[in-house]
């Protein structure tokens, strides 16, 4: 246990558009079965890490409730264990988390009183698969005193919404620029980060006194010159899905076999909160082509190239088509839908017509349900 | 003091020979069902919805995969404190060791569980049937009527009561008499093998009736009790009970779950039934598929069609198979180009392309006609079937078979292909 974790997931996107009003981006239901927290937990999970914080604001009672037990990704320890922070009044503090460091601040007391030597640092609202622990020797070898994960994106992919990062030869950072407006480089940070403990409670310390509360602006880019921060380059699969084409996106990638085989068959697994929902069944009618189904569903029309959340319920005679359905959603007989989002437990009536046109288009219903 | 109300013992340890290579590795309540469950997940789950949280499974029959599934209880929340599951295999004592014998004689070798309890009812169950009921509703029968043992019963058509041990009641449900597979059934009551006792009823009887050999509770428990006079009831149960033991109503019973509005329910909120999820990712069913009036289960990869078919976690389908009328188990490898009918595939199972299953007339089993007498053809769990092979009617394989197995690349119909000096 050389390590304890920090999952950063009190964010709010305007960019994720409807979709945020429900949840905070963390909680936002992925690849029919999963949500995206779940891939940073079963990551620090796989990588031996038992200890494991989760920073919470924005909107958190799905997440909450998805984190009620933390014996799906195997943190109900006596070592560690899984700890959410949502901000509280004390007595030092009334304050909401303004800002990443402001965070850590504020529960300064948990990394204060464990006892592992090195900080994981990830945030909630990726899908990825990564083994901390290469990028942990990687920092101890390159004697850093802060590694950023960071990604290649591919040439033309609009990088304005992360942060950019240039390196030596050495993989030495040198210019740090969060959110430019024209990118240098096309080299990203993954929001990941790996530091040593007492050297985070210094800085975060060091930041509390400045009135100063954001971790890339104010620690990571105003240190870069000082202390030595390095890039680790990650090579896998990774995704940031904070913004609606990227929620999508990242959605449609599980229907690639590349993608479906390194996250659901390639050890080690991503786990989740089981719902023990019954096995998804197809009535007469049913016509299926390139989807993912997920358990609890009942299908009746035809599905293409679309990924089907939980619990989802699919009348006669639909043609849902390009579309992500989220959980617990009721369609109705002869509906038509394409290019869309349907937000969780929506009840759509009968011979709807929804289509994106220009783009996705979120479908937002709130009819009551006849129970079946 | 530990005090429960009622705890349960669940018998689990029986082979069910009847269904064939199904059971060769595992317990019959270790065989799955519907997709994603095993026949042990009905009991288990009833109970724990019941509110009955203490839970004692006698298993003695092929346990590994009883044991693994059950652990310490969580899928079912019967991870507690007090109680919980506590899964009992036999056990050496200081003066003999035996082998549980009969169905009470595995419940009195566990007299110290019962009683480190203190229970005031003992509910017993088996591991073999397929149902959803309130063990509680049951409770209030019992209750209610000051019976010392309360014998769940269900009406079955009378000219299928010969087939059951038969209770004949008066109108107040008390038990008069009762008739083991009578040849001309005076009731149409048949028992469901649940039963509740009052614990100082249990152990009376089961300490005055120790040394019988092979002690049963149709047997010999019950009508000692109703010999000596203690108020026995039967309590009428009418929602949807099945029996899985034999082959035809172990493939019937899953059918029935593909109906549109099936009769037993698996996708109601109320009332759920849980199982130890493995595999969580959802199905892929890709482009060159056709899925119609089946139930598949998580990680599954669909490329052929699949018509009228219980299908379980994590099975991969090839391009061009066609599967019909089959239940193919967790894990099992169908290659493209097959074609299996009215086949039963057990966990693990691959059968390589363009090999084809339940084909040609039906003929009796040469081995267990008995067993093998429906039509279906079976595949033990882990064989393996070569390419291009072609296979009858109530036939059953198991074993890591190859080509050289079946002159002409076949096996007729009622053939028994058992490989690796593995006994059924």
């Amino acid at each position: 246990m050389r390590a304890l974790g920090i999952i950063l997931a009190g964010g709010n996107s305007f960019r994720m558009r409807e979709l945020s009003q429900k949840r905070a981006v963390c909680a936002m239901p992925i690849a029919g079965s999963y949500r995206s927290i779940d891939f940073a937990l079963s990551n620090m999970s796989n990588s031996h890490i038992q200890k494991v914080a989760v920073f919470t604001q924005y909107n958190a009672t799905s997440l909450n409730e998805h984190l009620s037990s933390s014996k799906w990704w195997d943190f109900g320890r006596k070592q560690g264990g899984l700890y959410v922070f949502t901000p509280s009044v004390t007595a030092e503090s009334n304050f909401w988390y303004r800002g990443t460091a402001d965070a850590i601040a504020q529960n300064l007391a948990f990394l204060k009183n464990s006892h592992e030597p090195y900080v994981v640092i990830a945030s909630g609202d990726c899908v990825y698969k990564l083994d901390y622990n290469k990028v942990l020797e990687y920092h101890i070898e390159k004697k850093a005193d802060i590694t950023v994960v960071c990604k290649d994106m591919a040439p033309g992919i609009n990088v304005d919404r992360f942060g950019t990062i240039k390196m030596n030869e050495e993989s030495r950072i040198e210019e740090f620029e969060e959110k430019p407006v024209v990118a240098k480089s096309n080299t990203i940070s993954c929001g990941i980060y790996v530091v040593r403990r007492r050297q985070l409670i210094e800085m975060i310390e060091k930041c509390a006194e400045e009135d100063r509360y954001d971790f890339v602006k104010d620690i990571l880019i105003r240190y870069k010159n000082m202390k030595r921060i390095y890039g680790y380059k990650m090579q896998d699969y990774w995704s940031n899905i904070a913004t609606v084409e990227d929620y999508f996106n990242t959605n449609m990638d599980f229907l690639k076999a590349d993608t479906r085989d390194y996250f659901f068959k390639q050890y080690p697994d991503v786990y989740s909160k089981v719902d023990d929902l019954p096995p998804a069944k197809y009535n007469v009618g049913a016509k299926i082509k390139n989807s993912l189904i997920a358990s609890g569903c009942i299908v009746n029309g035809t599905v293409e190239d679309s990924v089907i959340f939980k619990k989802t319920y699919i009348g006669n005679n639909c043609y849902i088509k390009n579309c992500i359905i989220l959980n617990d959603v009721y369609i109705g007989d002869n509906t038509h839908i394409e290019n869309c989002i349907v937000e969780s437990r929506d009840t759509i009536r009968a011979n709807s017509y929804h289509a994106g046109t220009d783009g996705i288009k979120i479908v937002l219903e709130r009819n009551d349900r006849y129970v079946i | 003091m530990i005090k429960k109300e009622m705890i349960a013992m669940l018998l689990a340890g029986g082979q069910g020979s009847r269904l064939g290579v199904l059971t060769s590795k595992v317990a019959k309540p270790a065989v799955s069902f519907g997709g994603k469950y095993r026949i042990i997940d009905f009991p288990l789950s009833n109970c724990i919805n019941s509110g009955v949280d203490t839970v004692g499974v006698l298993t003695q029959y092929q346990p590994l995969r009883l044991n693994t599934h059950i652990g310490i209880g969580i899928p079912w929340d019967l991870d507690r404190n007090i109680g919980g599951v506590s899964v009992l295999p036999p056990y050496e004592k200081i003066t003999n060791s035996e082998w549980y014998t009969g169905t009470a004689n595995a419940i009195y070798q566990n007299m110290d569980y019962m009683e480190s309890f203190n229970p005031e009812y003992i509910l017993i169950l088996s591991g073999d049937h397929i149902y959803k009921m309130d063990y509680e509703v049951m409770l209030d029968f019992h209750k209610e009527k000051g019976a010392e043992c309360t014998i769940a019963v269900m009406p079955v058509p009378m000219e299928e009561a010969k087939r059951f041990g038969i209770m004949i009641t008066d109108e107040e449900r008390k038990i008069t008499d009762f008739e083991e597979k009578p040849a001309n059934p005076r009731s149409n009551l048949a028992s469901m093998g649940i039963y509740i006792f009052n614990w100082k009823t249990l152990k009376e009887a089961l300490l005055a009736n120790a040394e019988q050999p092979g002690l049963d509770f149709g047997k010999h428990v019950i009508p000692y009790c109703h010999e000596k006079g203690a108020p026995l009831y039967a309590y009428e149960f009418n929602g949807y009970w099945k029996d899985v033991g034999t082959l035809q109503s172990y493939w019937e019973a899953n059918m029935e779950l593909i109906d549109i509005v099936p009769e037993f329910n698996l996708y109601e909120e109320y009332w759920k039934i849980y199982t130890k999820s493995e595999i969580l990712p959802p199905q892929y069913i890709a482009d060159s598929s056709l899925v119609e009036k089946s139930i598949i289960g998580e990680g599954s990869d669909v490329y052929g069609q699949v018509y009228s078919s219980v299908i379980g976690c994590g099975v991969t389908i090839g391009e061009g198979a066609v599967i019909k009328d089959s239940i193919i188990m967790n894990g099992a490898v169908i290659g493209p180009g097959c074609e299996l009918n009215k086949a039963i595939v057990a966990e693990n199972a691959i059968i390589g392309k363009n090999t084809k299953l339940g084909i040609g007339e039906e003929a009796p089993n040469e081995t267990d006609p008995h067993i093998y007498n429906s039509g279906l053809v079976c595949v033990g769990e882990k064989s393996v079937i070569p390419e291009g092979i072609t296979i009858g009617k109530n036939a059953c394989v198991f074993g890591n078979t190859t080509a050289s197995d079946y002159p002409g690349n076949c096996l007729a119909s009622g053939k028994t292909l058992i490989k690796a000096g593995d006994e059924k």
